[in-house]
Order: C-alpha cells, then structure tokens, then sequence
C-alpha cells in the first residue's frame, strides 16, 4: 500500500471484525525525535496470547474464506522498513492495540496519504460505532470524536448525507490547520 | 471555520426530512469490498466518489456499505451493486473516473454498464 492511511484503514477494520464499538485512532509526529508513532486501540474481542503470536504471519487468518492474511503483515513490514517496529497487545475480552512505529524522516516511510479519507470511509460506513482519531504534530494536535458529534446529533445518524459531508470538510480543516495551511486554532498538548 | 452550531443547524435540517425518507428495504445498496486486498487496490476512492455521487444527486434511496474479500482480489477493487427485485451486478477493477457513469446509467436509469462488470473482464 501506498500511503500509511491506507493500513490504518486495514488495520480499524480489524477492530471491526472483532465487534468494537469505540475505536481509538492516533498518529503522533515527532520531529525532535523523529518517530512518527501510529496507535489503534479498540475495545473489541481481543486475542489470546497464541493468536497475537501468529498475527504478523501472512499464513495464518481467521477467515475461512482464503488462507492468508495479510493486513497487520504489511504494516509491520511498512515499519519495518522506514526503521521502526511493529507492536501488538491485547487481552481476551477486552481489547487490542497495535502500535506501529516509523522514523519520521526515513527515505522509505510512506506517506501519511489522505488520512481524511480514511477517517471519513470509517465514520460513514459504522455510524453506530465511534471513532476517536487525533493527529499530533510535536505540541500541536487535532481531535474528532464522534462522540461529541452524536452529542449533537441526537438521533440523526452520523452517515446522514449533509452530515457526512460536514465531518469531512472539518476534518479537511483540521488537518490544514495542523499542518498550517490554514490559520485557526490548534489544541495545545 | 466549521463549527458545532452548524452541525445542529444540520441536525434540524435533517429531523425535517427525516419522515419524508424513502423505506431502507427499497434503497439500492453498493457494497465495496473493503479487505486488504481492496484497500491496496484503491477502494477507498471508490467508496467516497459513489457517496458523494449519490449525494450530489439528492439520491435519498442508495446506501453504501462494505463487504470483506470475497476471494476474486485481482479484480479489486470490486462493487456490486443490489437494485431491489433485480440480479446483482459485479463491477471489477473499480476506479473513482468510472463511478459517475454507474451511478447514472445503472442507479438511475436502470442500464447496467456492461463493460465494466467482472463477466466481460473475464471473457
């Protein structure tokens, strides 16, 4: 895959499949250390130590479908190779998090791409689960939780036309603003 | 600056429309697969271009929805889409430049565009 957007599309999937209702998105740049660390944590089924021992090998699925899988294989191998590593915990019944780990700079890191798509095709395709995503630049960041969103929203579904397109030109805003394309205000840290 | 205020103004729009929406059982469903397999062949814009197609024509009765690999991933990414009391119709090989023409010949007008669908890719 071409962009990290995309494995974090993958890998939220994964949180799907496993029953999630709450799924935590986090991609931290740090230039002073330059690590770019990308975090999705779900409160799905989780798995037994067995299984997140296998996880990373493209031969072993859950599916009956076909017999390989490779979603978490590639993204371990996306940071692996920009000189980083792949981290997965999780417990039965709870939850997972994976957490993935880049040399920001590193020549063969792939780009962020267009996370807005990413976030957006979540939110539309699961309005009756929530997304928390947060997008840091060193002290700088950007939050949306949909949440807060089906505060507002009452009964109204998230995937509402209108209100899609609205969470998609706010996040767009978001993160031009985080990246200073756009004036506005940023939470500090 | 987007903000929450125009988020209820939204939520009010919304509530009014709410009664007048079309039954979900009649609604016209595009399901993309969304594996890895589709992912890394590019689904995502072909998701959100048959969204805001839909949108952009006022399309109340579409729904678009997700599907895992259905074991054919080198014609990803796939769509097929279900009109009701029709045959299913499978796209392969989707890309966004292709969505506007589906929309219009086989959502609204009821043509299935044939040279798109995964039996004349085989041929």
């Amino acid at each position: 895959m071409r962009e990290l957007s995309l494995y974090i599309l993958d890998i939220a999937q994964n949180s799907i499949s496993a029953g999630a209702s709450l799924i935590e998105i986090s991609v931290e740049e740090n230039t002073q250390s330059d690590f770019l660390t990308i975090t999705i944590t779900d409160n799905g089924c989780g798995m037994s130590s067995e299984q997140i021992s296998l996880v990373t090998d493209p031969f072993y699925t859950t599916r009956t479908t076909r017999r390989v899988g490779l979603g978490l294989p590639l993204f371990r191998m996306a940071a692996e190779q920009a000189g980083g590593n792949l981290g997965i915990e999780s417990v039965l019944g709870k939850g997972t998090t994976v957490a993935a780990n880049f040399v920001l700079s590193h020549i063969d890191r792939a780009p962020l791409g267009d996370l807005q798509g990413t976030i957006t095709a979540l939110i539309r395709l699961n309005p009756d689960r929530d997304f928390l995503f947060r997008h840091s630049i060193d002290q700088r960041s950007v939050t949306v939780d949909t949440r807060v969103l089906r505060n507002v929203l009452g009964e109204i579904a998230l995937n509402t036309p209108e209100v899609m397109s609205w969470i998609s030109e706010y996040i767009d805003e978001q993160e031009k603003t985080l990246s200073g394309l756009l004036p506005g205000k940023t939470e500090l840290l | 600056m987007k903000t929450l205020a125009e988020l209820q103004v939204i939520r009010d729009k919304a509530r009014e429309k709410l009664t007048v929406r079309e039954d979900n059982r009649e609604a016209v469903r595009v399901v993309v697969g969304m594996a890895t397999c589709g992912i890394a062949a590019g689904a995502r814009p072909v998701l959100n271009a048959f969204v805001d197609e839909a949108a952009k024509r006022k399309l109340g009765n579409v729904v678009v929805t997700q599907t895992g690999c259905i074991g054919m991933c080198q014609f990803e990414p796939i769509v097929e889409i279900l009109v009701p009391g029709k045959e299913k119709v499978t796209y392969a090989k989707m890309t966004p430049e292709k969505v506007a023409r589906i929309v219009a010949d086989h959502i609204v007008n009821g043509n299935p565009v044939m040279e798109y669908t995964i039996g004349s890719m085989m041929k």
